[in-house]
């Protein structure tokens, strides 16, 4: 299987080497897609065969650096990534394959790049193949976020997303170097053995937190993401937030959940709940007031990943106060909610491609009534936006069914201050769906409902049908998989006994899924059965009782009249915009949350110019985070620029002074063992 | 035959040779006269050629011949005639006027000497022959005193000299560790000769432009030409 593996894993490393010359035939960019299509379908059958059970215990490669191999291997908890990066993977190379379109050679190269450096991350079973697949993944989807650097707001974007990625590498290269200890052996079973204690332990949390955090977008270190999702083309950012994000979370259970050992205090899962809870918060709320498609479904990831890392930090937890059950319940929210978030966020961000590829904009004020003339990708997306509203039965529901069920029981850890703590993450986990509700259908109305916006989105029209297949094949897997969690987290088992070391024995049955004798369950097929069973009532009861032959009359149309004739797509102030619609939000919560501003400007009497409303908000993290990094950045440069004005004897001086020194540590450090 | 340890002539010969390589780099240090300058890097560059000559039978590896005539020929012969031309043709025959005061820089190379036995001898007590431990100390000592006169001077050509017996502690370090391969040593070797053509140029382009020799001339352009 491992053979399997680094066959695909090299085929990838293959496809994007070639594809710099393939790029100039014309069947370049369907061959490396295609390509990535055969490798990420093998990427998920091969990690269905492991959660069925046939695991591939860590194996040397016969490369890596001098002090050791590199190990490659494949277990429940990784295997679940890679089906979930193998699904995403598979729907966004379709896309590409079906959309067309000519990709410029350094994105054909990065594309297979990207996947490669994801798979890699998720069967590294030593930490240094870890960080090197972390690091492929964050140079490649760079590369992406660049792609169309003609202009500046993309260029802005990418230089962002470089700087965060640094931040990340030179926070995890630490914590796995103190990880691995003097000892230096950094293959997991080998730091699996030596968990880190004390102020080490602590130094390690913080630093997997940020490091980590950052690539998945988890507040503070969210301000790349609603940024760079818009820059780069439809496929990858789709596979940007639904499988990245993922993969780092999966680095952020691995290190903490796994590798940092079973026996660590209660502490260990709070920085998790607490920024989890604000990255839902908050991402919900901005996907409220966003006015790009991208940039709002980029604000839902960061609330999605929110959850799931309220999910792993709950099952931290839980498990440091010896409640295995109800960890395994946290543990198998956070799995099941990451699995369904990569596949519909993909199906929202691929549908969102499809209509800016349409309506050649994103932009929600010159959107709306595609559904008259995009009926295939409004259907698949209304799948996904009703699935991120979490509505059963879709697949959005059950993962955040369990996670909500684990935060009630949370009273069960006996610590008071935690109990308060988990009180409050229920209400802002509960706050961060309903929000993320609205936000769906905000999205969804100002997009495919109303009337046209604009006139060029009357000319829009459903992709080819490898296009549309690859919308149809996501939203089929979020029905689906939304009917099944049961089987699911049967099948995340063997996860579920790495991260809870406990699993969900007998309470995912194949039709309920249920968290104990007596308390609450959930049967999904029996809502989807209720649900149609009263749709198919009311539709018998309507075509019984009304009379023969329909009469169509007019119906009150809540002041929406009709288009007079000198405006053919209707007046276009009889329809909210989305900055109206997301008015009450940035009313109550945007002003104490993200700073929202409101302001009218009334002419001077006698002026005939109309008044203004402007209207804006600003994310803290840019104000509180980014602005002070700027002013240091700036200042640091200054003192460096003083080294310039340095005489030659004094620069040589500073080599010299930093080797002696250096040298004097030494002699230190040695003379005091 | 235990050839490194105390007492025996293996020993007592090369710890000879190495402080005569460390006392030359004191010597350089000590030197007002550029024409002493090249002198005592000339009898260095002898020094090593014998040290690593003597390592060579000590080791029983003839590759460290090989080093040793390199040594001799370039840095006890090439180099330092090549230097004396260039003096001459440059005219520089007056006294080197010294950043940092002769007793000053003395000192501070005592202190590093000091240092690098303190560095050195710990680290690697229990893994290595105390003929490879003393070798590395001294090495490491010419190495630092290369870089002390690179800083105390304020002459090109003496600079040069510093930078060319730093080269000198390195191949010194090289040649007291066995099983060494040949390889290093003479890629150090033409590593060296490759400085002095740099040097050499770098010397001709700041007089042309410049006029002087004297590098401080240099801090008023900070780098831009």
């Amino acid at each position: 299987m491992l053979t399997a593996l680094t066959a695909l894993l090299g085929g990838l490393i293959l496809l994007a080497l070639l594809a710099v010359p393939l790029a100039r035939l014309g069947v370049g960019a369907r061959i490396v897609h295609g390509g990535c299509l055969l490798a990420c379908l093998g990427f998920a059958a091969i990690a269905l065969a492991a959660l069925a059970g046939a695991e591939a215990a860590p194996a040397p490669l016969p490369l890596g650096p001098p002090w050791g191999p590199m190990w490659l291997g494949l277990d429940a908890l990784s295997a679940w990534f890679l089906l979930l990066v193998g699904l995403t993977g598979a729907c966004s190379a379709l896309f590409a394959l079906g959309r067309g379109g000519d990709h410029p050679p350094r994105v054909l190269a990065a594309f297979p790049l990207f996947l490669a450096g994801m798979a890699l991350t998720l069967l590294a079973a030593d930490a240094l193949t870890l960080l090197l697949g972390f690091e492929a993944m964050s140079l490649a989807s760079w590369a992406l976020v660049a792609a169309d650097h003609d202009r500046e707001e993309n260029r802005r974007a990418a230089r962002l997303y470089l700087v965060f990625a640094a931040f990340g590498a030179a926070c995890l290269v630490p914590a796995i170097g103190l990880m691995a200890g003097a000892s230096g052996d950094l293959a997991f079973a080998a730091l699996r053995e030596a968990p880190p204690q004390g102020w080490r332990a602590a130094l390690v949390l913080a630093l997997v937190v940020a490091g980590a955090g950052s690539k998945a977008g988890l507040v503070p270190l969210h301000g790349w993401l609603p940024l760079a999702h818009p820059a780069a083309p439809s496929h990858v950012s789709a596979l940007m937030s639904g499988a990245m994000t993922k993969v780092a979370l999966y680095v952020v259970a691995r290190l903490l959940l796994d590798l940092a050992g079973p026996a660590q205090p209660l502490w260990w899962g709070l920085p998790l709940l607490v920024l989890g809870a604000a990255s839902a918060v908050l991402g919900a709320l901005r996907a409220n007031l966003e006015e790009e498609g991208k940039t709002l479904l980029a604000c839902s990831t960061i609330e999605n990943v929110g959850l799931i890392a309220i999910g792993l930090g709950l099952a931290a937890c839980f498990r440091a106060a010896d409640l295995g059950p109800l960890a395994a319940v946290a543990a198998g929210g956070a799995l099941l909610h990451a699995m369904n978030h990569a596949l519909f966020k993909t199906l929202l961000f691929l549908g969102m491609g499809e209509v800016g590829h349409g309506a050649a904009t994103r932009r929600l004020d010159r959107l709306g009534g595609l559904v008259h003339v995009m009926p295939w990708t409004a259907g698949c997306m209304l799948v996904g936006a009703l699935a991120a509203a979490s509505l059963p039965p879709l697949s959005g529901f059950a993962g955040e069914w369990l996670l909500l069920q684990a935060l009630l029981a949370a009273w069960r850890v006996g610590e008071l201050g935690f109990q308060v703590l988990a009180v409050a993450l229920a209400a802002l986990a509960a706050l961060a769906a309903a929000l993320a509700a609205a936000a769906m259908v905000r999205m969804f109305g100002l997009v495919f409902l109303g009337r046209f916006r604009a006139p060029r989105t009357a000319g829009a029209q459903d992709g080819p049908l490898a296009a549309r297949l690859s919308l149809l094949l996501p939203a089929g897997l979020t029905v689906l998989f939304g009917l099944i969690p049961g089987p699911m987290l049967a099948l995340a088992e063997g996860a579920l006994r790495i991260l809870a070391r406990a699993d969900m024995a007998g309470r995912a049955g194949p039709v309920v899924l249920r968290l104990g004798d007596g308390a609450a369950a959930y049967l999904p097929a029996l809502v989807a059965l209720l649900l149609l069973a009263c749709g198919g009532a009311v539709w018998w009861l309507v075509r019984r009782r009304s009379p023969a032959g329909v009469a169509h009359g007019p119906a009150w149309d809540c002041g929406f009249a009709a288009a007079p004739p000198h405006l053919p797509f209707g007046d276009p102030l009889t329809q909210p915009s989305p900055a109206g619609l997301g008015q009450p939000l940035r009313r109550m919560l945007g002003a104490p949350l993200l700073g929202a501003t409101e302001a009218v400007h009334m002419p001077p009497p006698g002026d005939p110019s109309p008044a203004r409303l402007a209207a804006g908000f600003r994310d803290p993290s840019f104000a509180l985070l980014l602005a002070p990094l700027d002013r240091l950045r700036d200042a640091v440069v200054a003192q460096a620029e003083r080294l310039r004005g340095l005489s030659i004897r004094q620069a040589l001086m500073l080599p010299f002074a930093t080797l002696v020194g250096l040298l004097a540590l030494i002699a230190w450090l040695e003379g005091g063992r | 035959m235990r050839v490194n340890s105390f007492g025996t002539p293996a020993y007592d010969v090369a710890h000879l040779l190495g402080g005569g390589v460390l006392l030359m780099s004191f010597l350089l240090l000590y030197q007002r006269r550029i024409g002493g300058v090249i002198n005592a890097f000339a009898v260095q560059g002898a020094l090593l050629a014998a040290a690593a000559a003597w390592q060579g039978w000590v080791q029983g590896a003839p590759g460290l011949y090989v080093t040793a005539a390199i040594a001799f020929a370039a840095k006890a012969v090439l180099i330092p005639i090549a230097l004396r031309v260039l003096v001459g043709r440059l005219g520089q025959h007056r006294a080197v006027e010294t950043a940092l005061g002769v007793g000053a820089s003395l000192l501070a190379a005592i202190l590093l000497v000091g240092l690098s036995v303190m560095v050195v001898l710990p680290v690697t007590a229990g893994s290595a022959t105390p003929l490879a431990r003393v070798d590395m100390t001294i090495a490491l000592s010419v190495v630092l005193l290369g870089m002390l006169a690179m800083i105390t001077r304020r002459n090109a050509i003496s600079q040069v000299v510093g930078l060319l017996s730093l080269e000198n502690g390195l191949i010194l370090g090289a040649v007291g560790v066995v099983g060494m391969p040949l390889v290093v040593e003479l890629s150090t070797a033409a590593l060296v000769l490759v400085l002095a053509v740099v040097a050499g140029v770098v010397v001709f382009q700041i007089r042309e432009r410049l006029d002087t020799l004297d590098t401080s001339i240099l801090d008023r352009h900070g780098g831009e030409a």
